[in-house]
Parts: C-alpha cells; sequence; structure tokens
C-alpha cells in the first residue's frame, strides 16, 4: 500500500469520528435543561426574541430536520451568529486559532525538553538515588492542578523576578516566544510526568537490547550509542504517549489560556461561557474536537517517518 | 486537568489456590502501596473529623478577623471575609474528596459493563461501540467537560453526568483490550463447553481477572476527576459558593498571593498535590502487587 492510499483510508476513517463529533456538538443544545432559546437569553429573554432563537435554530421541528438544518450550515461553513459580539461565530472562532495553535505546539516542545534529559538521567542508572528522583516526578506532577502550578509561576516568574510578563501573547515571533514561555511551561509541566514515565521505560527497554550489546562490544562511543541507538528507539513509544495525551493537551489550553490571558479559543471558550453565548460554544467545541482528529491523523503519519518499521500496510 | 496514564495491558491470569493468601501477605512490603494508604488514610480520617479538628465555621463570615496571617488560632491565617483558611480547606476536602470518588464510580461501572460486552460479543456490537468511544476521545477531556457543565448548569450533579459521559471510555478500552486476551484462555473455552450463559461467564469468570487493570487506572481516574473537580470549582462551575471547595479557594485567593497571604492559594493546592500522589502511590503500588509477572 503506498503512503496516498494510507492517508486516503485513514481519512475515511475519520469520517464516521466526525459525523460523530458534529451529532454529539448538536446534541449540546437539547442538554439544556428546559426550553434552550429561554435559558440561553437568561434576563434578556422576550417572547420576540425566543421566537427568533427557535427560527434561527429551528427548534421547532423534527429532531432529524435539525440535524440536518445545522450540518448544511456546517457545510456552508456556517457556525452560527454569535450572540454576543452579534457577527458569525466561525470569524470570532477562527481569528483566535492562532494563539492556541502556538500554546499547543510550544507546550509540547517544551514538554519533550523537559522529559527526554530527565529520562536519560534515569533511564542510565537505573534504581539509583537520580533514578528514584526522577521517578518521583510524575508522582507528584500527575496530582498537580496546572491552573495552580500558573499562577504560582506567574508569581515567581513574572512578578517577583520580572523575568517574562503576566500575562498575553507578545508580538513577532520573538516576542510569542517570550510572552509565551510561562503559559507553555505550565502546560508542559503538566505533561512531562506521563512522558517521562514512558521515555524512561522505553530507554531501559532499549538499554536491555541485544544490538546495544553488541554496538557497545564493538566499541561504538557511549555519545554515538545513545544518541543513535538508544534514544531514537526509545523516542517512538514516547511520541505515542504524546499522541494519546494530544486531546490532553489542547484541552489544557482552555485553562491555561484563561489563567495568562491568551487571547485564544480555549479563552474564548470560558469567556462565552460566562456571556452564555451558546453558538460560540458549540462552535468552539466542535473546532476542537476536529482539532484532536486531525492532530491524531498527523500523529499516526509522524511514526512512519520516525519509525522505518511502521509500513503503511499495517 | 491531568494526563492520560493507562496500565499497560497485562495476560489475564487464570485464579490460583495461593494467589490470594500471597497477596494479602505480601500488600504491606510494597513501600508505595502502603505509603500511599498511609496518606490517604490521614487525609480522609482529617476530612471526615473537620468539625472535631477545627472550632470555627467553614462558611460563616467574620468581618473583624479578615486576612489575618497564620497564627495559633488560625494555622493558615483568614480569608478575605474572616473565614479560617485550614477549616475551610479540611471542609472543602470533604466536598471534593467526596464528589471525585462518587463521580468516578459511575464511569467505572458503566464503561466496565460496555467494555465487556464490546470485548466478549464481538461483531457489530463492539464495532458501534468502539466508534462512540473513538468520537468521545475526539473531545479534549476538558473542552467537553467544560462544555457540558455549561449547557447542564453548574452544580455537582451535573458534575457527576459530565464526567460519566465523557470518563467511561478508558474503562471499556481497558476492559473490552483485556477480555479480547482473557476471553481465549482455555479456562473460558472450558465455561463455554460447560454450557454457561455468556453472561455468567463474563461476570464470574473474565471480569474478577480483569477487573484489575480498570481498578488500576481507576486510582489515576480519581485524581483526574478531583483535578476536574477542582478546575471547575476555580472558573466558577463547581460547587456553587458558599459550599468551600478547594478550586474557588485557590481561586479566591490568587488575587492576594503578591501581598503576604501567599497562603490562601498555596496550601488548597498543596492539598490537591497531596491527594493525588497518595493515590498515584496506590495505583503503582497496586499495580506492582496484582499484575501478574510483576515483581
Amino acid at each position: 500500500m503506498g503512503r496516498m492510499t494510507f492517508v486516503i483510508q485513514r481519512l475515511l476513517m475519520l469520517v464516521p469520528v466526525a459525523v460523530g463529533v458534529t451529532i454529539v456538538v448538536f446534541f449540546m443544545i437539547h442538554l439544556i435543561p428546559g426550553d434552550p432559546a429561554r435559558t440561553i437569553l437568561g434576563i434578556h429573554a422576550t417572547p420576540q426574541r425566543i421566537a427568533i432563537l427557535h427560527k434561527q435554530w429551528g427548534l421547532d421541528r423534527p429532531l432529524v430536520s435539525q440535524y440536518w438544518l445545522f450540518m448544511d450550515r456546517l457545510l456552508h461553513g456556517n457556525l452560527g451568529q454569535s450572540l454576543y459580539y452579534g457577527t458569525s461565530a466561525g470569524a470570532v472562532i477562527f481569528e483566535r486559532i492562532p494563539p492556541t495553535l502556538w500554546l499547543i505546539v510550544y507546550s509540547a516542545v517544551l514538554a519533550v525538553i523537559i522529559s527526554v534529559p530527565l529520562a536519560t538521567i534515569a533511564a542510565t542508572r537505573k534504581d539509583a538515588v537520580r533514578d528514584h528522583v526522577v521517578r518521583a516526578v510524575p508522582l507528584i506532577g500527575l496530582g498537580m492542578p496546572p491552573f495552580w502550578v500558573g499562577i504560582l509561576l506567574v508569581y515567581a516568574l513574572a512578578i517577583k523576578v520580572r523575568a517574562f510578563p503576566v500575562s498575553g501573547y507578545g508580538t513577532g515571533f520573538l516576542g510569542h516566544v517570550h510572552a509565551m514561555f510561562l503559559p507553555a511551561l505550565t502546560v508542559a509541566i503538566a505533561l512531562a510526568p506521563v512522558v517521562i514515565r514512558a521515555l524512561r521505560a522505553s530507554m531501559l527497554n532499549v538499554l536491555g537490547a541485544e544490538y546495544i550489546t553488541t554496538a557497545r562490544s564493538k566499541g561504538v562511543p557511549p555519545s554515538r550509542l545513545f544518541l543513535r541507538h538508544v534514544l531514537r528507539n526509545a523516542v517512538i513509544p514516547a511520541v505515542t504517549v504524546l499522541g494519546i495525551n494530544i486531546g490532553f493537551l489542547i484541552g489544557g489550553t482552555v485553562i491555561i489560556e484563561n489563567i495568562f490571558a491568551i487571547p485564544g479559543i480555549g479563552q474564548l471558550m470560558i469567556n462565552s461561557i460566562f456571556q452564555r453565548d451558546f453558538p460560540v460554544v458549540q462552535g468552539v467545541t466542535l473546532v476542537f474536537g476536529v482539532l484532536v482528529v486531525l492532530v491524531n491523523l498527523l500523529a499516526d503519519l509522524s511514526y512512519a517517518a520516525l519509525d522505518p518499521r511502521v509500513r503503511f500496510d499495517r | 486537568m491531568s494526563a492520560i496514564s493507562f496500565p499497560e495491558p497485562a495476560l489475564a491470569a487464570e485464579p490460583t489456590e495461593h494467589a490470594q493468601p500471597r497477596r494479602v501477605r505480601r500488600w504491606y512490603r510494597q513501600p508505595a502501596l502502603a505509603s500511599g494508604l498511609v496518606l490517604l488514610g490521614i487525609i480522609l480520617i482529617a476530612a471526615a473529623a473537620a468539625p472535631l479538628l477545627t472550632p470555627y465555621d467553614p462558611i460563616k463570615e467574620n468581618l473583624s478577623a479578615t486576612l489575618l496571617g497564620p497564627s495559633a488560632h488560625h494555622w493558615l491565617g483568614t480569608d478575605q471575609t474572616g473565614r479560617d483558611t485550614f477549616t475551610r480547606l479540611l471542609y472543602g476536602l470533604r466536598t471534593d474528596l467526596r464528589i471525585a470518588f462518587i463521580a468516578v464510580l459511575f464511569p467505572f461501572c458503566i464503561g466496565t459493563i460496555l467494555g465487556s460486552i464490546a470485548g466478549y460479543y464481538g461483531g457489530w456490537v463492539d464495532t458501534v461501540l468502539m466508534r462512540l468511544v473513538d468520537i468521545v476521545v475526539a473531545f479534549p477531556f476538558y473542552v467537553l467537560l467544560i462544555a457540558l457543565v455549561f449547557v447542564l448548569g453548574p452544580g455537582e450533579r451535573s458534575i457527576y453526568i459530565a464526567i460519566t459521559l465523557v470518563g467511561w471510555v478508558s474503562y471499556a478500552r481497558i476492559i473490552r483490550g483485556e477480555i479480547l486476551v482473557a476471553k481465549r484462555q482455555d479456562y473460558v473455552a472450558a465455561a463455554r463447553s460447560g454450557g454457561l450463559s455468556s453472561i455468567r461467564i463474563i461476570g464470574k469468570h473474565l471480569l474478577p481477572n480483569v477487573i484489575t487493570q480498570a481498578f488500576i487506572y481507576g486510582m489515576s481516574d480519581i485524581v483526574q476527576d478531583i483535578l476536574a473537580i477542582v478546575t471547575l470549582g476555580y472558573f466558577g462551575l463547581g460547587v456553587p459558593p458558599p459550599t468551600p471547595d478547594l478550586g474557588s479557594m485557590i481561586n479566591d485567593g490568587q488575587n492576594f498571593l503578591p501581598t503576604a497571604h501567599w497562603q490562601l492559594t498555596t496550601f488548597p493546592g498543596l492539598a490537591v498535590v497531596v491527594v493525588g500522589l497518595s493515590l498515584s502511590l496506590i495505583g503503582d503500588g497496586l499495580a506492582d502487587l496484582l499484575r501478574p509477572g510483576h515483581s
């Protein structure tokens, strides 16, 4: 099977999931207790406004017809009208996607930068003191609320030391790198425990493999042995773990963007919740779902690049 | 928010005559499990005995004693409305732990049942259930959780529903995977040829052998649920005030972080970290103790 066929097959497999994602997002409105239009409009509910929303969302039609209307609009790129901004919800959402993507990529990079040295320190001296110290990191790290870590980092590095801005997205590439360091570090600290665990375990497996013994006996220098043989093979399971946690990584941005006032879709989601802007909340949920599906696809395709043993006909 | 760390799949082992006594003998020799249980025990006792450990009311405001520093009377000081922080911390732990322990039961049961059905019967039932899993997994945990709590309205009931709707998939995946392996074992074939019904085979023979993995995952899932409850509380979507909740305590205290009242935000967060540590230790210890082939 060629690369193109694999990509097409993988894309076709996404179709039922993508349809399912739209069904979940569509049904969100029906989970609202009582009349959704009345609940969403809250104190602004008047019979006229309720009637307009009913007509706009087709709430007076049968469920199948409502879903059809929803899909028809969606396929035309229409996510509805924002109740707060008064403009297209899609436009409001899409202009806020770049900061979120920045945060996701930056966090993943920092998570790798933190995890690889720590896992190496632990795996190269199994059961030594340093191994036990590194193994304690995930135990503590997994229970830390990321927003709390973010608040403490702001206090220590932005308010006390003043090395980084308290909030914001920055301007220009270097501006983004500087301004987004603390938010990305916060997400990375939350993600690192799982990656460290996986990477340490896979490094230990690789270090015990016969080809490493062979390489050692052939006199391969330790640095070359580590970089060419151990790290390359150990990083694949770590990438898998990173792939499994893509949803977590993307979801984490919702929380962290709000702590650091980053104008991404995560902050938009929480703000829209408090503004009871249902079309935007619905749209952001859909965009997040689609984002996870696409990133998972990219992760699947990237395994092949990292591991020549992965064939497209698996 | 907690990253997903699934327990490694293990071959289901047939129960042996001597397995149980050995496990009972060995549990306290697992340093991780023993220390985790002791730590969690202390936390649970402190939370349950909160009315005995502190003379203060967690809700009643005392405007003549606002923002006091730590002292012999107020170990962690008081908040902006004069409530004792240590008292609110204990009661907050009580609230959050209760919700987390109840919340984990629903996805555990539903996921285990659906995962068993998918794994045992296979075919279209498996296909449908696993596609459903794929759809739920497509949403980031926090996005779906926050969206669901938003549409259902903040409060404890919404937290249970949202965590159940989002959380069952992990258990279903784990149990399905385990059952797929276990159903090929000889003892299942023997049970089938003995004429036992499918429900009896699943309930009496398969589940007791595969439930361990779900149980181990459950420990990290409780940590995830506590983090979720605290996060929802921080955003004002959790337990409504004035009920003490660690998330809302962190939120209330963060405005005073640059001043001398750092303890208002730091200690509720630390309490979550200690709870998480105890549950992670228990999870790791259980994995070492119960996984076949592990020392």
